[in-house]
């Protein structure tokens, strides 16, 4: 091993055990790497000093033989996540100053057992963004850069900050939220693993909120191990969460090599889109494939209303994101304009300065939406599209277990590719956002690349609660794909 | 039990009637707010019993608080409801500065309690019953300051989530009298169920009434079709906070609307204020900004489900409420209007029941709280739980008036001092020897003093026989007060030769 | 559905953002693009389909009556951009 900071999760928890490296050693090394990731843009805050303290107090309970489950691993946390003390924007101007005086409930389970904060991830602000781009705090850039070309590519988003430092080893792992893809599509186009589990499955509690019904925290990691290691960290039933679910959180480890013999493996046909480059019908094809020698079943089925999934996305997270940024006022807490002579004027003043371009205009499509006269049209019909969404998976697992599909429509895309038409970025997450919509478990994992060496992944989507088996089958996958390949370390020289 | 007949009311042109109807909202008796665990207990420093989650920061989440729902659950039961199994959450979205959210939990499409009814006791004895349309849960507001800095209003998020029940009647309301009555009678009914403390000053209890008025006879269309088309256009005054000033300001808002119409004007519907120290209602000066609150299903919360089991558990535990209660003390012998002054408060009821399980008979003890105990209390402004006799002292002095032990002008005496001095009645008049003289012997000596002292008084009472009074008065005199009436009245009528009849 | 400049300046007014004049004109363009782009939803027959209401077949946790938070009014303003005597302060509210 040449640097501590070419560990995986697994590894280093194992390393750390057997005394082969301590966590302050390791916290140093992914110190100095979050510092050399700078150009990257992927931490919006560094917390250095918090990481050795932590470093410091798990050296001393491996000592005392008292490690737990993540003990000493320095991971990254989106700054979507509340960290108590440590300042939370969201990825936006009106957060800029926000210190939470409360812990996320995730973040919370994540320390309890032992893992070492480096810091906050960057991210579209507010999560609306598939991108990177919308940031207040700039652009995140893809470790990953076409062989044929030095432009700047995206990282995808809105998780793009966590994406870029898993994948630039920048840290071990990173939380990720996902509301129609923001887990799996920067996954996806930057090699990583991604993992969206089920509605429910951790807490929302301390997680800014984008859209309450679509949101989910998860893992973002170097693999399939990983993630499972990691989500059962983060996973909890949480009395402060109306909406998570009490279901045993399994050890997803245990299960995971147990293969894909006799699973019975949906293809939905609606994913096969026109205009997608051929390479990702190919990847689809090829890892059906492995699928199949593997000895797995292959089921052909059908997700009817797959099309309709973004439009409804587009009218239900928008409205739930008008009512839940409504509290951005400039009152209690976040930016204020100054100069205004009436309240009115400064609630319309701090959010017009607060908000980015991209916000305001999904708060405007949001207020349309539930306004009076549109919102049996708009609002009551992407609810009913909804249902009839979640029936389609209902329908397909009478079939089969999990369902296969591509991750992303495309790689990774050049900085500014798609700013300019709303619409052509949000068909970034024509392949997630069913499963947000139905508030299924799914994964992106690693599986090929572009002929100009660009990463593409595939989704495997699960039943609600089975993240095991979603897991053992992208655990499948991986092995059979064997996607070695790591970024050129370009952001070191920059 | 009639619909009530309409009180009419004289303008210029002919005779109007009133329609009110009324959304009273009730603070719900919790110790934690409806979705925090922060605490509800009124009068605290600023801004000290709130959660992260009653102050809308970044990723809070509401967690609703059961007793809340069984306080809810409770006082639709109370109502005589219908309880919904099924409820929603919805949030309405405006911007105010007590409004950390930028929306109100309430709930708008499916409240957790739909119709039901209250019947209120007019003066008159009359009763009449109004429909409830439904009650529902939702959270209050904080409070804003606008009177502390010129240029600045300041922001107390303590009330910020507290619990309310919005309870909203139909328009079944006739007249100014019956819209107090029936506020009284809704805060009897949630005091008695132990749901809401009713305290008005504090603010426990908040009525909007609307008020429209309409030609006779059309309230009456309106009852028979459903049609609001039969009644005028209300207008909606806010934050009426007591009942003396609800009476008041229906009575202002009619006579302006019916002024308003005559003069060939019509009626703007409309949010007004009313301000208590003019006595009258005026149109709140907000931008006249249509509201949207673009409601929708709080997808934080999920649709509230309740088990029958549990609804019915409540409903065994629902304590007698003050109808039934008034229907019993009738049928131990009280008139309607004394059994609904016992009933109108529980600790009344409870008082008055204490006395009766300590021996009283109920009439008695009834006419004696009513005519006596309460009038002193009164005076001295101070309620029954203050007041310093108990249930019962009070019961052992009617006890003795009615087996003449003593009589009712001791029994005054005897009140004062137990009222001043405390101790046992019973006590008191033996050691002090207030009881009631009955041996004749003692009260023919006393007659026989008195006719002596005064020969000239006995020539004159027996050509006016009315002036036997002044002799019972001297021979009271004499007693020290403790001399039985009657008796004294049949040995006079003997010694001085009277007749019978007098 | 093409939304107008009318309507964009009552739902930013709705939603309290302020909007220069000139961007009026280009949010109503975006707007109506993405809901032009909506409208293939009313090609779904959704007659006697039940809006979704929930994600997560449960029914709603509730929490115990006891008081367990509050109390902590300087963290709750520490944030507050600005505060005086434990009180948030706003431009004066005119009823
Ligand atoms: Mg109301
Ligand atoms: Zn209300």
């Amino acid at each position: 091993m040449s640097s501590p900071t070419d560990f995986t999760l697994a590894g280093a928890r194992d390393a750390l055990r057997a005394k082969e490296v301590s966590a302050v050693e390791l916290t140093e090394a992914f110190i100095g790497a979050v510092e050399a990731a700078r150009p990257l843009n992927a931490f919006v805050t560094e917390t250095p000093d918090r990481a050795r303290a932590m470093a410091k107090e798990s050296d001393a309970r491996i000592a005392k033989g008292e490690a737990r489950p993540l003990e000493g691993l320095p991971l990254a946390i989106k700054d979507l996540f509340c960290t108590k003390g440590v300042r939370t924007t969201a990825g936006s101007n009106i957060l800029s100053n926000f210190v939470p005086p409360y812990e996320s409930t995730v973040s919370q389970n994540l320390w309890d057992a032992g893992a070492v904060m480096l810091g906050k991830t960057n991210m579209d602000e507010f999560a609306m963004g598939s991108s990177n781009e919308t940031s207040a705090f700039g652009p995140v850039f893809n470790p990953w850069r076409s062989r044929t070309s030095n432009a700047k590519l995206v990282p995808g988003g809105s998780s793009g900050g966590s994406a870029a430092a898993v994948a630039a080893q920048a840290c071990l792992a990173a939380t990720g939220t996902d509301t129609g893809g923001s887990i799996r599509q920067p996954a996806a186009v930057a090699g990583i693993v991604g993992l969206k589990p089920t509605y429910g499955r951790c807490s929302r509690y301390g997680i800014v909120a984008f859209a309450s019904s679509l949101d989910q925290a998860g893992p973002m990691t170097r693999n399939v191990r990983d993630a499972a290691l990691l989500l059962r960290a983060m996973a909890s039933v949480d009395p402060k969460d109306s909406t998570s679910v009490d279901v045993p959180v399994p050890d997803y480890e245990a299960d995971l090599e147990r293969g894909v013999k006799g699973l019975r493996i949906g293809i939905p046909k609606e994913y096969r889109i026109d205009g997608a480059p051929p390479e990702i019908d190919a990847l689809w094809a090829e890892g059906v494939a492995w699928m199949k020698a593997q000895g797995a079943e292959i089921i052909d089925v059908s997700l009817p209303h797959t099309k309709y999934a973004l439009p409804t996305y587009y009218i239900v997270a928008p409205a739930e994101a008008s009512s839940n940024l409504a509290r951005y006022d400039g009152v209690r807490f976040g930016h204020r304009a100054k100069g205004a002579h009436d309240i009115a004027d400064l609630y319309e003043k701090s959010r017009a300065e607060g908000f980015g371009r991209e916000v305001q205009r999904r708060i405007l499509i949001g207020t349309y939406v539930l306004s009076s006269g549109y919102y049996d049209a708009y609002y009551i019909r992407a609810q009913k599209l909804r249902s009839l969404i979640a029936d389609d998976f209902t329908q397909a697992y009478k079939k089969c277990d999990v369902l296969l599909t591509p991750a992303t429509p495309g790689p990774a895309f050049a900085v500014g590719a798609k700013t300019a038409d709303p619409v052509s970025m949000y068909l970034n997450d024509v392949f997630t956002v069913t499963v947000n919509l139905a508030g299924l478990p799914a994964i992106s994992v690693p599986a090929g690349a572009t002929a100009d060496g660009l990463p593409l992944g595939l989704q495997v989507i699960g039943k609600a609660f089975d993240e095991a088996t979603v897991l053992r089958a992208a655990r499948a996958i991986e092995v059979a794909a064997n996607f070695t390949a790591r970024p050129q370390p370009w952001w070191r020289a920059a | 039990m009639s619909a009530g007949a309409p009180k009419l009311l004289k303008g210029d042109t002919g005779e109007w009637e009133i329609v009110i109807g009324m959304e009273v909202h009730a603070q719900v008796l919790s110790n934690a707010k409806l979705f925090s665990g922060a605490s509800t207990a009124f009068g605290a420093e600023p801004n000290s019993q709130v959660s992260f989650v009653d102050a809308a920061m970044p990723g809070m989440l509401p967690v609703i608080n059961r007793k809340c729902v069984e306080q809810a659950v409770r006082t639709g039961l109370g109502l005589k409801a219908k309880i919904n199994l099924t409820s929603i959450f919805d949030r309405k979205n405006y911007f105010y500065p007590d409004l950390p959210a930028g929306y109100q939990i309430s709930q708008y499409k499916n409240p957790i309690v739909g119709e039901g009814e209250v019947t209120i006791d007019l003066a008159d004895g009359e009763s009449v019953r109004v429909g409830i349309e439904r009650l529902h849960l939702e959270q209050d507001a904080g409070k804003s300051l606008h009177d502390q800095h010129p240029d600045h209003s300041y922001v107390d998020l303590n009330r910020a989530g507290v619990a309310l029940m919005e309870i909203v009647t139909k328009p079944h309301m006739r007249s100014s009298e019956e819209a107090a009555a029936f506020l009284k009678k809704l805060r009897a009914i949630v005091r008695y169920l132990g749901t809401c403390d009713g305290n008005m000053d504090e603010g426990s209890m908040r009525a909007d009434v609307n008020v429209s008025v309409c030609r006779p006879g059309g309230y009456q269309r309106f009852r028979e079709s459903g049609d609001f088309k039969h009644l005028g256009t209300r207008c909606e005054i806010k934050n009426v906070n007591s009942v003396r000033f609800i009476a008041q300001a229906v009575e202002y808002e009619a006579r302006r609307q019916i002024e308003i119409v005559e003069a060939g004007g019509t009626i703007r519907q409309e949010t007004r204020l009313f301000d208590a120290r003019a006595g009258e209602t005026r149109s709140m000066r907000s931008k006249e900004e249509a509201h949207d609150y673009r409601y929708f299903p709080d997808p934080d919360l999920l649709p509230l489900v309740l088990e029958r089991a549990w609804v019915d558990e409540i409903a065994a535990t629902l304590p007698e409420l003050p109808d039934e209660k008034k229907a019993r003390f009738m049928a131990l012998g009280l008139s309607a209007y004394d059994a609904a002054v016992l009933v109108a408060e529980r600790e009344t009821a409870d008082y008055f029941e204490e006395m009766l399980k300590d021996g009283a008979e109920a009439k008695a003890a009834a006419n004696w709280l009513n005519n006596e105990y309460f009038g002193r209390l009164n005076k001295a402004g101070l309620s029954l739980a203050e007041g310093p006799i108990s249930p019962k002292a009070n019961s052992a002095i009617v006890q003795m008036i009615a087996a003449d032990v003593i009589s009712g002008k001791i029994a005054k005496d005897l009140c004062d001092i137990v009222w001043n001095e405390g101790g046992d009645p019973r006590a008191i008049v033996e050691s002090r020897g207030l009881k009631q003289v009955t041996d004749t012997s003692a009260i023919e000596k006393a007659v026989d003093a008195v006719i002596a002292a005064h020969p000239e008084k006995v020539e004159e009472v027996k050509a006016k026989p009315k002036l036997a009074g002044w002799f019972v008065g001297q021979v009271m005199k004499q007693t020290g007060g403790k001399a039985n009436p009657q008796a004294v009245n049949a040995i006079l009528k003997t010694r001085l030769g009277l007749p019978d009849e007098g | 559905m093409s939304v107008d400049k009318d309507t964009v300046r009552r739902i930013a007014r709705l939603a309290r953002i302020a909007l220069d004049e000139a961007r009026v004109e280009p949010m109503a363009a975006e707007l109506s693009g993405i809901m032009g782009w909506v409208e293939q939803l009313n090609e779904v027959d959704v007659t006697n389909v039940a809006p979704m209401t929930s994600v997560v077949a449960q029914s709603l946790k509730m929490r115990d009556d006891v008081v367990s938070e509050g109390g902590n009014a300087e963290a709750l303003m520490a944030n507050a951009p600005e505060g005086e005597d434990r009180f948030f302060v706003v431009p004066k509210v005119v009823e």
